[in-house]
């Protein structure tokens, strides 16, 4: 019996009982839904936050000022006011074949009006490596320079968000805005980034050159900064860069060898690791009761085969009579199995695609319907069929025909 | 000769004793025989018509089936035996239902490559008509009385061209009438050459036979021994 023979004996018995045919598929049917909505949601969840880590650069390493300890009294994280603008100068000069670029980070905030319209937003001082830095493009405009940098000219470029809300009808670029009072003048518009992995809105910022934000707004008479940004040349050399960088930092701040850091390293690969593991754990989690439910599934098409193969005994006796070998009886029980998995399978890819895409819709998140988790999940579903049909199958094929033939 | 069975045994055991279904047969049935075989329940006839159907092994003995010992087969050889060589007849038909009389008469081709599915089509229609049937093709059993079941059912045992057929009480759920136009074509399968081996209780129907095999107690008591009589109208 050749196999598309076969396949279309199947087909024909499984046609002859429709209804009893799709119960016993559901069980595959929600199984197999369940994995590939699980694992669109999960895959387009772990694709949206890596983007997103990837937006703000996965070869970042970030410095943050470190507690300080004065008198024996111990402060806080950031109470160290030691983290220079001028610590960032040094490791982009120093450690220059492991660094890209280096900006300071100077962080503020306030109203800035323009016209009729007003927005509270964040601003941050930077240098001009900051889009180099940051992986960020300008929309429009120019950044400012390193001449506006040296003398703390009152330029700047805004995010998208601040475009929208302050100038909604106008070109930004040229216009002048007010910040406490003082004009700054708008030389671009960096490129819409979209949130970050916390759900902060990155567009949301007005950028100025770090020495305007200090001497300006920050009302301090320190040359301290919030924080350093430090892109790398490549994510392989973080180890021996965040080794390099503790060690400038260390010599630079005259820190005895028994003494701790006053500052903090950061790097995104610690996030995304933990990112990643996060959502396999979810995606294992999620897969193991689908898995349950598939198992539950295949154990519903055994126990409909036996039934089967009961109720076939005289029809199996028959085609043994005419010339059915035992391989061949096998192999037509295993078939119906399968193709009733499959079809199963096809139903389940079917609606977890169309399950997924809406709660996508409806939750606004992400789906990814790769196609290995596709393909994967039919086969699953086949390789249920063959497992759970073969037990049912043997039974049928060492059958005796003369019993089949006298089966009532 | 076709069929050569020599000092056949078949013993069933249950538990402590033994039951002999067959008891040192030997037969010999020639190429164009028409058997009936006959004898009360119990007798061993249906033991012998299933080995000789290769549906069954005999305890010990020969059986030579056109010059093949088959009794001690595999069940896949016996399978492709059957599929090659026997045709069956059975009592209650066994059609498969909710399947036409066109797809149950391609039934035997399928374990076998030798048709294509145009040429089965084809040949499972010529024998429809050949059976008086060119007209219900596509009914299923539960449409088709009695009659007109086994004939699609001695159809399905013509399909591969069996030099033997084999009928297990072949009228034995069917009116008078049936009856006598199963036998009929029964007859004039024998006469284009097939040899028929009918298992059977009732004299009328054995009547038709050329040669009649009495048993009792899993012997052969009586054997007309004239392989190419005539047959008897009743």
């Amino acid at each position: 019996m050749n196999l598309w023979m076969i396949l279309k004996v199947a087909l024909r018995a499984i046609a002859r009982n429709k209804t009893r045919s799709l119960l016993t598929a559901l069980g595959i049917i929600v199984g197999i839904a369940a994995v590939i909505a699980v694992v669109a949601i999960g895959q387009g969840a772990q694709t949206m936050m890596m983007a997103q880590i990837s937006s703000i650069g996965t070869n970042l390493v970030m410095v943050f000022p470190g507690s300080r300890t004065q008198g024996g009294v111990h402060g806080g994280s950031g109470s160290a006011q030691t983290l220079m603008a001028e610590d960032g100068e040094a490791i982009a000069h120093d450690l220059g074949h492991l660094v890209r670029a280096v900006s300071p980070l100077v962080r503020s905030g306030g109203q800035a009006i323009y016209q009729e319209n007003n927005w509270s937003t964040q601003i941050q001082g930077v240098s001009i490596d900051f889009p180099e830095v940051r992986n960020w493009e300008m929309g429009s405009g120019t950044f400012f320079t390193a001449a506006d940098q040296r003398a703390g000219s009152r330029v700047c470029v805004i995010g998208q968000t601040v475009v929208d809300n302050l100038f909604p009808s106008d070109d930004p670029v040229g216009k002048s805005l007010r910040i406490r009072n003082m004009p700054f003048r708008v030389l671009g518009v960096m490129a819409r980034k979209g949130s970050n992995t916390m759900g902060h809105d990155q567009d949301d910022v007005i950028i100025a050159p770090y020495t305007t934000v200090r001497r300006v707004l920050y009302n301090s008479v320190f040359n301290n900064v919030s924080m350093l940004l430090v892109s790398l040349n490549a994510l392989s050399d973080l180890p021996i860069a965040k080794e390099e960088i503790t060690k400038l930092l260390r010599q630079r701040h005259k820190l005895a060898p028994h003494a701790e850091d006053d500052f903090n390293l950061l790097d995104m690969t610690e996030i995304s690791n933990t990112i990643g593991s996060v959502t396999k754990l979810m995606t294992i989690l999620l897969t193991t009761v689908a898995s349950i439910s598939l198992l539950v599934g295949g154990i519903g098409i055994m126990n409909i085969m036996l039934v089967s193969v009961t109720e076939r005994t005289r029809e199996i006796g028959l085609r043994m009579a005419v010339g059915a070998t035992p391989g061949d009886i096998l192999l037509q029980f295993i078939a119906e199995a399968m193709v009733l998995s499959t079809v199963g399978g096809l139903i389940g890819v079917a609606a977890g695609v169309f399950g997924a895409r809406t709660v996508g819709r409806l939750q606004e998140w992400p789906i990814l319907v790769t196609e290995s988790s596709v393909l994967v999940a039919f086969l699953f579903s086949a390789a249920i069929g063959v497992f759970f049909g073969f037990y049912p199958a043997l039974r049928a094929s060492r059958l005796n025909p003369i019993d089949c033939l006298r089966y009532e | 000769m076709l069929i050569t069975i020599k000092n056949m045994f078949k013993i069933y055991r249950m538990g402590d004793t033994s039951v002999s279904a067959l008891d040192g047969i030997s037969l010999t049935i020639a190429a164009g025989e028409f058997v009936a075989v006959m004898g009360a329940s119990g007798s061993g006839k249906s033991t012998l018509l299933n080995i000789l159907g290769c549906l069954d092994t005999p305890t010990s003995g020969s059986y030579l089936l056109d010059g093949t010992e088959v009794s001690r087969m595999s069940r896949a050889q016996r399978a492709r035996v059957r599929n090659r060589k026997l045709g069956f007849v059975f009592q209650n038909f066994n059609l498969l239902s909710r399947t036409n009389a066109l797809e149950n008469v391609e039934l035997p081709t399928y374990y076998n490559g030798s048709l294509s599915s145009r040429q089965r089509r084809a040949r499972a229609s010529e024998l429809l008509s050949r059976v008086g049937l060119s007209n219900r093709t596509d009914h299923t059993p539960a449409q088709l009385s009695g009659g007109q079941q086994q004939r699609v059912a001695i159809a399905r045992a013509l399909m591969n061209s069996p030099p033997v057929i084999l009928a297990d009480e072949p009228t034995g759920n069917l009116d008078t009438r049936s009856s006598a136009e199963i036998m009929a074509l029964f007859r004039q399968l024998n006469a284009e050459g097939i040899t028929i081996v009918m298992v059977t209780h009732e004299e009328e129907i054995a009547a038709h036979a050329s040669r009649r095999i009495v048993m009792r107690d899993g012997r052969i008591v009586t054997s007309s021994d004239e392989p190419h009589r005539e047959a008897v109208t009743p």
